[in-house]
């Protein structure tokens, strides 16, 4: 019968029988599960119980990092030649298709791993200090904990349905902590907004699953990659709609134009969420998906391109409007979508490893960033509170002179400050460095490559320039809190200050992962060599071109230049003049204006997209076809026409009976008649 | 537990139980005094429960045919018998029937305060109803069937409904009146012209089905009439706009039930009868982008005009004209995949509306309004309750990992190959899904809590959670292990798609692509 | 045997009976003038019963039991409406008007 069918097509790519630590890999999905189970009963039942809270949310943190140390090393010992699967469960089967629930353990997925458990430990003990005096500490763990499962869920699945859960999982997760403060409608429409436009990119997710099962039958990674090469033409229409429609997925998820908007709104979670979802880990989620299917896009250099200008764009764009933002969150942010448009310049270009390579810098030293500006927040929120001052504790106008209060604080940051400018030999210096190499380098196959290149080194100036001044306007010259609220400025407690340790450590010295050539010492290209298996057969359709020698030497001396001149600009332009508290500063005027306002995008969308969908529903659909046409002309209306036909009927019965006999005579007879003939 | 069955004849007279037990149950229910009739009525829909889940185990599902038959004449001069069978289908229908009664009940335990033996006596016939619809395989028994479901629906709306109980009522009552009287006219007419062409008169599933041929000229006419009544019911745009009216106006048992099951007697009703019996017709061009069509509009239309709505069950009322349109976009793109997850979305919706609507009864419970407006910030208050808010939404949007993404993307991935752009405006019904569920979430449990009635909101009782815990298992479990339910639907979708495509067909759907050369 | 004039009388007698019906307003007349029908056609019945078989006379009985019953049912609606109305004229009851 034809049911033979129901067993799975045969694996097509190759793969490896998962074995030791690898085969229990699903454990750093469970640990943060378990977390969030528990803590979600925590705070149903006793909310108070913040120690425990505490210990299960950061407990099961440290253990799904034991996890990815061990996999890690057990990979380093023996690496495999291709991924390892573990399948735990069969999901989704149907004719011909057998949707695994399972895990891929190779290389990209356990520097992911790492990243994700590792800097979300930090994360984890620094918001111990930071959320313990919120009445929804409990549920904060168990919304963070239930993130770290989802996210890595994501990194690990062995098909993109699984993915998929990861994918939709943390926008989920993120939704909630952005409306983690709920009780303000700005917090929960800032959350609603990340989910919905979230979804947007997620419909592109879809199509490409749709469209890869319609032409390859296989939703497995393995399999996608090792069947679409011979299978599709090279840069043909198909291989550009699916690469495309993935690439809408990303712009969705990793906030890129024109989809970033939500990922400044989401700011208005708590910070340590912003640093571990919002900037660390689920936004590089879409460089991930790029990395992972990198043959699909080595494959359709259409869409490379478009990713590529794409990335370089958003950076450019981003880093503008950073510019003149005020509030420390919102500079961060754009800082954030810039850094991400960098990562998509790089896979863009073919630099697969270049982009994850700044994807690891980055999650340290913005990590370090976000929750180094939490500091401050804390600081001043509590120098406000304890004044019953209203002024916005977010707010740099109101800062200044920090350096004083908080040492370490301000020591870190200026740390990670460097590493984003691309001060050598800090961590991103190697990796931002890398991306602009290769995007020069494929500018000998066209020209447009440069202008990329161009943009993400105007994008660098920018960054060097509103980082610096974020610094200067933070911590340097004079403070402008306020006279009483000073006295209570303060360190934040090690239990904060410690993971910022680490971070800065990390932020320093992150390079080492992937050393270029010429730095004089080694190890070089660890990262490089450590991915190889991964990006190789996509490297081969695309090869990149890595400019030597002079060039090279022309190329970093130039990115250094411009990290200085920036960092300078931004300190000297800063200080210049003195700072407005945010209560007495002026309205900006000009293009500082149209700047600040984020060139207007938010309320061109509203005013062009939602509003009309809105009342085009409201008014078009529901009152006019569905109330007006439907029911009033056809149900309504059916109904009315037989009630008027009734009434004419109605009108025969006067009730005299000799008028009804007269009528019943006339039939009657009638009748007769015909019968008669 | 096949063995165990086995030993107790249970095949052999389940369905006949099944069909009984309601409404023997309303004997005693009648005769009891008042207060005591909602405990007799949970008794027997919790036994009714308990004996269906054995179906579980004799249901096989290898062939894909109608099992547990039995066939006893009723009407013997005009061929008309008591028949009844099951397969992979119906059996799922069954289940979340039998499943869903208890919890009605219980959720109306404190709900129905007036004429309460009343109530549930409709509640118990109506089982009979439903179930009967499922299982029969006569097709003059299935049009009886169909018709005892509506009358006690008609009276739970008309008796213990809203304010404009009455308009809902006899709305649902003609809307769904018209369609089944045509489709009364094209049973007669189909088993006349089997009649005439085999010489017996029969209104036999399995012989209508074999025969169907015979009707050839007339063909067009009797799948109009039998799609009129299966549209009406599913509802397709545009005969949805007696569901919000009914919804609103229904007692919250009412509503799940309308919602859960009664829908999806449309849809099986496709599936059973109007596409196998003219395949020729519903595979035509014109009907396949007709419904194609429809089921598209109804999707984005149902998901804009929910975005709208100021009243929680009328959102969730135009939600289903939304899922339902997934069904429908299954059924008619027609591979296996589509096939199967479209009785997926059927389940998965009769899981997760169900359980939307219970929620919002429980709101309704405490506050008397649906209005949308007046609630806000309530998570404060009421936190299980707004957990399990948030999961059966999140299960309504299509979260993977929850029942609501399997149907759905198995409707999508299976529909995509043979209709892309269909497939891909419907996929924007994602986006639109989470827009109306969202936005309507925030505005009852997000913002600020400013209204002062609502401070005072108590959270769920240990009988709303015990409601509302099985919906909530099932949401997860078909979220994470679907499997074994695919499974008993597969062999089913697989017979209705090579009824559709005319067999050799549906295995070119399902080839394996060229190997790459390697 | 006499069919001719007996149809005649039959005839004439219905005709009176439809133009009473027709024509009168009081109630009691009228339920008089459809006895007068009834028994019109009983005639017809008893005088073609010569002709056409025996089967007439036997429905000659089932009219009588029919007018018997209708008289009895008739009568008690007249009185109630006169009780109602202290009238049987029919110009008064018009409750079917539509």
């Amino acid at each position: 019968m034809t049911f033979s069918l129901l067993a799975a097509l045969p694996q097509v790519g190759e793969m490896t029988v998962a074995t030791g630590a690898a085969r229990w890999v699903w454990l750093a999905v469970a640990f943060p599960l378990v977390g969030f189970l528990v803590n979600g009963a925590l705070a149903l039942k006793r909310p108070e119980a913040k120690t425990a809270v505490s210990v299960v949310g950061t407990g099961v943190l440290l253990a799904a990092f034991a996890v990815a140390a061990t996999v890690f090393v057990q990979l380093r010992g023996h690496p495999p030649d291709a991924p390892i699967i573990v399948s735990l469960w069969s999901w989704i089967v149907s004719t011909g298709m057998d949707i695994q629930f399972a895990f891929q353990v190779d290389q990209l997925s356990v520097v992911m791993l790492l990243v994700v458990t590792g800097v979300g430990s930090l994360i984890h003990i620094f918001s111990v200090g930071y959320m313990r005096a919120d009445a929804g500490y409990a549920r904060y763990f168990a919304y963070l904990n239930l993130f770290v499962a989802f996210m890595l869920v994501l990194v690990l699945g062995s098909n993109l349905p699984v993915l998929f859960i990861g994918w939709e999982g943390v926008g989920l997760c993120s939704y909630l902590l952005i409306s983690f403060w709920y009780g303000d409608k700005a917090n929960a429409d800032a959350g609603k907004k990340a989910f919905l436009v979230n979804r947007i990119g997620d419909l592109g997710v879809l199509i490409a699953m749709f469209l890869l099962w319609w032409q390859v039958r296989s939703l497995e990674f393995v399999t996608i990659a090792a069947r679409v090469p011979g299978t599709l033409p090279v840069d043909g229409g198909i291989i550009i709609a699916i690469t495309l429609f993935l690439f809408l997925g990303c712009v969705g998820k990793s906030a890129q134009i024109p989809l970033y908007t939500w990922l400044p709104d989401a700011m208005a979670g708590p910070t340590p969420v912003s640093a571990l979802i919002h900037a660390a880990t689920m936004v590089t989620a879409g460089v991930y998906l790029v990395a992972r299917n990198s043959v699909l896009f080595a494959m359709a250099p259409t869409t490379s391109m478009v990713v590529a200008g794409i990335g370089a764009l958003t950076a450019l764009f981003a880093a503008s409007i950073g510019l003149r933002q005020y509030d420390i969150k919102k500079v961060l942010a754009y800082s954030t979508v810039s850094q991400l448009g960098y990562m998509f310049l790089a896979v863009g270009t073919g630099a697969y490893v270049a982009g994850v390579f700044h994807l690891v810098t980055h999650a340290f030293f913005k990590a370090l960033l976000f929750l180094g500006s939490g500091s401050v927040i804390h600081a001043m929120h509590h120098a406000y509170h304890a004044t019953h001052s209203h002024e916005d504790a977010q707010d740099m106008r109101n800062m200044g002179g920090l350096r004083k209060y908080m040492p370490w604080t301000f020591g870190l940051m200026l740390i990670a400050t460097l590493a984003i400018a691309g001060v050598a030999p800090l961590s991103g210096f190697f990796s931002k460095d890398e991306i602009l190499a290769a995007a020069f380098g494929r500018g000998e196959t066209h020209k447009i490559w440069l202008l990329f290149w161009g943009m993400g080194l105007a994008a660098a100036l920018m960054t060097a320039y509103y980082m610096m001044r974020l610094m200067a306007m933070t911590f340097l010259g004079d403070n402008r809190t306020g006279a009483k609220e000073r006295e209570h400025l303060h360190e934040a407690p090690w239990i904060m200050t410690g993971p910022l340790v680490v971070l800065g450590l990390l932020s320093l010295i992150g390079g080492v992962i992937n050393l270029p050539a010429f730095f004089p010492a080694g190890p070089h290209h660890v990262l490089d060599g450590w991915l190889e298996p991964v990006v190789a057969a996509a490297s081969r359709l695309m090869p990149v071109a890595m400019p030597h020698g002079a060039t090279e030497w022309a190329l970093i001396g130039g990115a250094v230049t411009i990290a200085a001149v920036g960092l300078v600009l931004g300190w000297k332009l800063t200080l210049a003049n003195p700072i407005p508290t945010a209560h007495d500063a002026p309205e900006d005027t000009g293009f500082a204006r149209v700047l600040f306002r984020k060139y207007y995008v938010d309320e061109i969308y509203d005013a062009l997209i939602v509003r009309p969908l809105v009342a085009f529903s409201r008014v078009v659909l529901w009152k006019g076809v569905d109330q007006g046409l439907i029911d009033g002309v056809g149900a309504n209306g059916s109904a009315g026409l037989a009630r008027a036909l009734g009434w004419i009927g109605s009108r025969l019965q006067t009730g005299q009976l000799g008028f009804y006999v007269v009528v019943f005579l006339i039939g009657a007879v009638w009748l007769l008649r015909t019968v008669a003939q | 537990m096949t063995a165990f069955l086995a030993s107790i004849g249970y095949n052999g007279w389940i369905l006949h139980v099944l069909l009984a037990l309601p409404l023997i149950g309303v004997v005693p229910l009648v005769l009891a005094p008042a207060e005591r009739a909602k405990r007799i009525a949970l008794a027997v829909t919790l036994v009714e429960f308990i004996l269906s889940v054995g179906l579980w185990w004799s249901v096989e599902t290898i062939s894909g045919t109608l099992q547990l038959t039995s066939s006893t004449p009723w009407i013997a001069a005009w061929g008309i018998s008591y028949a009844v069978g099951i397969d992979g289908i119906s059996l799922m229908m069954v289940l979340l029937t039998t499943l869903l009664m208890p919890l009605c009940v219980l959720g109306s335990w404190n709900y129905i305060g007036q004429k309460e033996r009343g109530y549930y006596a409709m509640l118990l016939t109506l089982i009979t109803g439903v179930i009967g619809v499922f299982v029969a395989t006569d097709l003059f028994l299935f049009y009886v069937f169909w018709e005892v479901m509506l009358i006690p629906m008609y009276f739970i709306i008309g008796i213990w409904g809203g304010k404009n109980r009455l308009y809902a009522a006899i709305k649902f009552f003609i809307f769904t009146m018209a369609g089944s009287l045509l489709m009364l006219v094209a049973i007669l007419a189909l088993a006349w012209s089997v009649a005439a062409k085999t010489g017996t008169l029969s209104f036999d599933y399995t012989h209508l089905l074999a025969n169907a041929g015979a009707a050839k000229a007339l063909a067009p006419w009797l799948f109009g009439a039998f799609a009129l009544a299966f549209a009406i019911k599913v509802p397709i745009f545009p005969f949805h706009t007696w569901l919000p009216d009914a919804h609103v106006e229904a007692p919250t048992a009412g509503s799940v039930l309308l919602a859960a099951v009664l829908l999806k007697m449309g849809t099986y009703g496709f599936l059973r009868f109007a596409v196998p019996f003219f395949p020729s017709v519903a595979a035509s061009p014109f009907v396949t982008n007709l419904m194609l069509v429809l089921a598209v509009v109804g999707i984005v239309y149902g998901a804009l005009v929910a975005m709208v709505q100021p009243d929680i069950k009328k959102l969730v009322a135009y939600s289903s004209v939304s899922h339902l349109g997934f069904v429908m976009l299954g059924i008619w793109a027609a591979t296996v995949q589509s096939v199967q997850g479209a009785i997926m979305v059927m389940i998965g919706h009769g899981l997760s509306t169900g359980a939307l609507f219970f929620l919002v009864g429980m709101l309704y419970e405490r506050r008397h309004t649906r209005e949308i407006s007046a609630y806000g910030g309530i998570a404060k208050v009421v936190p299980v309750f707004s957990l399990l808010f948030g999961i059966v939404a999140l299960s309504s949007i299509g979260l993977p990992g929850l029942n609501g993404f399997v149907g759905e993307f198995l409707v999508l991935l299976g529909s995509f190959g043979v209709h892309p752009v269909s497939t891909g405006i419907a996929t924007t019904g994602v986006i639109f899904a989470a827009a109306y569920l969202l936005w309507a979430m925030q505005r009852i449990l997000f913002n600020k809590l400013d209204k002062r009635e609502n401070e005072a909101l108590t959270d769920l009782s240990g009988r709303e959670l015990a409601v509302m815990l099985p919906l909530i298992l099932g949401i997860v479990w078909l979220g994470l292990y679907p499997k074994p339910v695919l499974l008993k639907i597969q062999p089913a979708a697989f017979k209705y798609v090579e009824s559709v495509r005319g067999g050799p067909a549906a295995l070119d759907l399902v080839q394996r692509p060229q190997e790459p050369g390697r | 045997m006499l069919l001719g004039p007996s149809l005649l009388v039959s005839a004439i007698l219905f005709t009176i009976g439809v133009v009473g019906v027709m024509l009168r307003r009081n109630a009691i007349v009228l339920f008089m003038c459809i006895e007068l029908m009834l028994n019109a056609v009983n005639l017809t019945f008893v005088a073609l019963s010569q002709v056409l078989g025996l089967g007439g006379q036997v429905m000659v009985f089932f009219v009588m039991t029919v007018a018997a019953a209708e008289a009895a049912v008739g009568l008690a609606i007249i009185l109630a409406i006169f009780r109602h109305t202290r009238s049987v004229d029919l110009k008064n009851i018009n409750l079917l008007q539509g």
